[in-house]
């Protein structure tokens, strides 16, 4: 498979040799396209942060605000992730192995984040939750705080980063159809047993592909969350909020200091998903070849 | 139990276990400016406080551009003190919130104000264009950088000491608009703070004036240096007061009254007013004053209760929906 698709282009390649220059000038604007969009702005950040050395690198990462907004962070994605596994796997099962009405209601619906800016998502939570909010009288008799606090910070990051795990599945689990699950219950396994045998190993590396996607979402998230923080020092500060504060106050050193924080959390982050996405294509084509 | 499992645990709990609530915290939010000011005033009252055997006290601080953080206290964000830009903001936390009563204003000495400063221009070095006054402003290819008056506390105190300086200038209200119409057609961005405008005109080098607060200004300078920047001081300014107050509502349900009282009142003590000067705030303290004379210029400064009747009648008339701003903004 592999060895053809390196083959094959050749023959063309050599009939079509005057053409070559177009194919050439392409790939070179898109690489100059990418090192100026893309490269550039990376090199500065990360210029910018070593300029005062490494030292004043290390201490604007491990000061306590920075800490704190660290830990929030890592806290919206520990629950917001695991939180839209659940829903995304749901959702595709709906979505995927019955048949209802409004079901394409329900998948427009999942993308509705998509669509809608982050600052609006914000305030639909304050027009929710606070003090002049539908439910606010209520919170604030029973003294619960959601808006500018952490689960208003969560409930942001939850709200723009729903669509991710559903989306990677919709597609995955409707291709692979319900044959193998109607297989599993014809020869007696309980739907537990389906799912988790069956079902699972089906969609796994799609539902990491996800859930990589849902992290870098949640980690980078600025409009909704910015919206409902506060912006309380060390107390509801994410990263990017951080990163914000830290600029607005001339102190550029640590402000790109722990923006590079947060690109080497997304380096990661990309690597696993060209990790996942690898094998996501190996299992789609040696299923194909079945 | 492997030793990555425990490490990890190990790591998860580090970052996931809040600090232990030993100290009475108190919540102090702020306008966009004032970062440098309570950074160092919030130390000194921790130190005083736990002097007077208090306790340890954690002052938590929130900045942005005043009406906004108006609006998110009122919206539920629990601050035990505001200290923002202006009169009318905090004005709002009673007629929307019912956070304060009506009379807040005359709880604090100086109606609630403990430091004030005014609105000056900072320009290039050089200042390549020979701005010295208001008029010079709007002549043409001067550009001009100052925040949203909807959203900004600073940005109002703007628009309002360029509008006494055209009242005074050309005699009448109608003139006085027509030169704040062109004025606002040569702004080039619009932020919603303070510092989003200074970050604008000092980092971005954007526009060739900014109207700024003095300390502001002063700050712009320290930062950057003195020689990028210069400060011009207009022939008639405004007095900026930015007032403080203690959210009624909010200490009562946390049992910070006490707390909070005393932070607002040592904004007032020679301590309170020495930083406050040094971050380039002028102190009301007489004597106070007189040490840092020489650091701030003299100018004739109109008051918002001389000039325009309080902001009771300065804040609908001229930046509600529909008022003057909005008139001249829409024009534009």
């Amino acid at each position: 498979m592999s060895s053809l698709s390196v083959a094959a282009p050749l023959p063309t390649v050599a009939r079509q040799a005057p053409k070559q220059w177009g194919r050439l000038t392409l790939i070179g604007a898109a690489w100059s396209v990418f090192a100026f969009f893309l490269l550039l702005p990376l090199v500065i950040v990360l210029t910018e942060a070593l300029q005062a050395g490494v030292g004043t690198f290390f201490s604007a990462i491990f000061e306590p605000d920075a800490l704190a907004a660290l830990r929030l962070t890592l806290l919206a994605v520990a629950i917001s992730v695991p939180l839209n596994v659940l829903f995304g796997v749901a959702a595709a099962w709906c979505v995927s192995k019955y048949e209802f009405r409004g079901k394409s209601i329900l998948v427009t619906l999942i993308d509705l984040p998509f669509s809608v800016s982050p600052v609006i998502a914000g305030l639909v939570y304050v027009l929710l939750f606070g003090a002049q909010g539908l439910f606010g009288e209520w919170l604030l008799e029973h003294d619960i705080q959601i808006i500018f606090a952490v689960p208003g910070i969560v409930l942001a990051t939850l709200f723009v980063t729903v669509p991710f795990v559903a989306r990677e599945l919709i597609p995955l689990m409707q291709e692979q159809g319900t044959q193998e699950e109607e297989a599993a219950r014809l020869l007696g396994a309980s739907g537990w047993q389906m799912f988790w045998h069956v079902t699972v190993p089906n969609i796994r590396w799609g539902l990491i592909y996800g859930v990589v996607l849902c992290t870098a979402r949640a980690m980078g998230e600025f409009g909704a969350v910015s919206v409902v923080s506060g912006h309380i020092r060390g107390l509801t500060n994410t990263l990017p909020l951080h990163v914000e504060i830290l600029y607005n106050e001339y102190n550029h050193v640590a402000a790109f200091s722990v923006a590079s924080l947060l690109l080497a959390l997304a380096l990661v982050i990309l690597l696993l998903k060209q990790w996942s996405e690898s094998r996501i294509n190996r299992l789609r084509h040696s299923g194909a070849e079945e | 139990m492997s030793i990555r499992r425990f490490a990890f645990a190990a790591l998860a709990g580090a970052l996931f276990t809040t600090q232990a609530l030993a100290a009475d915290t108190l919540l102090n939010v702020s306008y966009d400016p004032t970062r440098e000011l309570y950074q160092e005033f919030n130390s000194a009252f921790a130190q005083h406080w736990k002097a007077q055997g208090k306790g340890d006290v954690t002052i938590q601080q929130s900045h942005g551009g005043s009406g906004k953080q108006a609006r998110s206290v009122i919206d539920g964000l629990r601050a035990d003190v505001v200290t923002l830009a202006l009169a009318g903001d905090i004005d709002e936390l009673h007629r929307l919130g019912k956070l304060i009563p009506a009379d807040w204003q005359s709880r604090l000495p100086d109606a609630s104000t403990p430091y004030t400063s005014t609105i000056v221009f900072l320009v290039r070095k050089g200042n390549p264009k020979g701005l010295k006054d208001w008029g010079d402003l709007v002549k043409p290819g001067v550009e001009v950088i100052t925040p949203n008056p909807k959203t900004s506390g600073g940005a109002r105190w703007n628009f309002l000491a360029a509008w006494a300086w055209a009242k005074k200038q050309y005699g009448s209200d109608e003139k006085a608009q027509e030169y704040v119409t062109q004025l606002y057609k040569q702004v080039p961005v619009l932020d919603t703070g303070a510092r989003g405008s200074t970050i604008t005109f000092v980092n971005n080098r954007i526009g060739d004036v900014l109207l700024a607060w003095e300390n502001e200004a002063f700050l712009a300078l320290k930062e950057e240096g003195g020689d990028a920047l210069e400060i011009v001081v207009p022939s008639l300014s405004i007095l900026a007061e930015p007032p403080v107050a203690v959210v009624d509502r909010n200490v009562e349900r946390k049992g910070t009254r006490e707390l909070a009282t005393a932070y607002l009142n040592h904004l007032y003590s020679e301590e309170g007013q020495r930083i406050a000067a040094k971050n380039f705030y002028r102190p009301r303290n007489a004597k106070v004053a007189a040490e840092f004379a020489e650091q701030f210029p003299q100018l004739e400064l109109v008051t918002i209760d001389g000039a325009f009747n309080g902001w009771k009648e300065a804040q609908p008339k001229f930046f509600s929906d529909g008022g003057v701003f909005d008139q001249i903004y829409q024009a534009h």
